[in-house]
């Protein structure tokens, strides 16, 4: 009796197992950050466009912001772009930028190109800083709440959709809370 | 001659790699030891880019720099667990070829030996039960010489 449903189990066993990798196929490649919860990581780093003024955590600190690394070698910066043009024109959210790995004058054409619109942009030359953060794609966006604490990390180009359902309700509650 | 522009066009992914200035310096070991030890390091390393490669592996920009790290860190004398101890704190558990023995990894480890145990059961049963029935299978015998 058993050995005629043998095959039915096992197949329904397989089944199941695979439906499980589809489904976490997705955020496989995603890899959890370590970071959340913690400081951001400190640097010293060169204005992009003002390369002797130098800025680190602590001049951001106060305010939520969102550091957003970036490049002008980085095609799918290209198509977050626009997301965060209108994040930054909303003034809902402060948008730092991070250059990374990037010529300082092709990172400034890139700018004049599609817009400006962050904030403010520091060089990360060497790459050494985004290290520090755990990047290894480009874009990565890191939401800090006004303590200089990682709260969230967006992997890839920011989608309206992550920005009104998970960011800006976060951003929502920090400033409950702070005032 | 009318293959030029396809050998050219197959050149020039090679142009874009260029821009991302990959430092390719080669690494200068103290000796042989440390060479080993670095590759040995490297190879269980995951490459985040290219996440079926290791370190000592990938071409991947992240991964030259990330090699230069590790290398700038053995040389300031810090041992294996401290250069994965950094890598884990930035990048997480995936960065290990080796996963640690963890809640979330338990059936990792705990699997394989499972299914060893279910196979060894599963043919443990069957040969418990074809013994036990010497004259069916006696029986499949003589059906088949009949035919």
């Amino acid at each position: 009796m058993m050995s005629r449903f043998l095959p039915l189990i096992l197949f329904l066993l397989l089944g199941a197992l695979l439906a499980v990798g589809l489904t976490i196929s997705d955020t496989k490649t995603h890899i959890p950050s370590p970071l959340i919860g913690r400081p951001v990581p400190d640097f010293d780093l060169p204005v992009l466009d003002d390369p002797a003024r130098r800025l680190g955590p602590q001049d951001f600190s106060g305010a939520p912001y969102l550091i957003n690394f970036w490049a002008s070698w980085c095609v799918t910066c290209v198509v977050e772009h626009p997301v965060i043009t209108d994040l930054a024109r909303s003034g809902r959210l402060r948008v730092v930028g991070l250059n990374f790995r990037d010529e300082p004058d092709d990172a400034l054409g890139w700018l004049a190109r599609h817009g400006d619109p962050y904030a403010v942009s520091v060089s990360d030359y060497d790459g050494r800083v985004s290290i520090n953060f755990g990047v290894y794609a480009a874009p990565e966006s890191f939401l800090v709440d006004p303590q200089g604490e990682i709260v969230y990390k967006h992997i890839g180009a920011l989608t309206p959709e992550v920005l009104e359902e998970t960011i800006l309700p976060m951003v929502s509650a920090m400033q409950a809370s702070g005032s | 001659m009318s293959r030029l522009p396809v050998l050219a066009a197959l050149l020039l992914p090679l142009l874009a790699h260029g821009q991302l200035q990959v430092n390719q310096e080669p690494l200068v070991f103290d000796d042989p030891e440390q060479q080993a030890r670095f590759t040995r390091l490297t190879e269980e390393l995951r490459c985040l880019v290219c996440q079926n490669q290791n370190l000592a592996d990938s071409d991947a920009p992240l991964a030259h720099d990330l090699r230069d790290e590790i290398f700038e860190m053995m040389q300031a004398g810090r041992s294996d667990e401290e250069i994965k101890q950094f890598l884990i704190e930035r990048y997480g558990d995936f960065v290990l070829y080796r996963p640690p023995l963890k809640g979330n990894t338990m059936v990792l480890w705990v699997a394989p030996v499972l299914m060893l145990l279910v196979g060894a059961g599963v043919v443990g049963f069957s040969i418990s039960r074809r013994r036990r029935l010497p004259d069916a299978a006696a029986g499949d015998a003589q059906t088949g010489d009949e035919r």
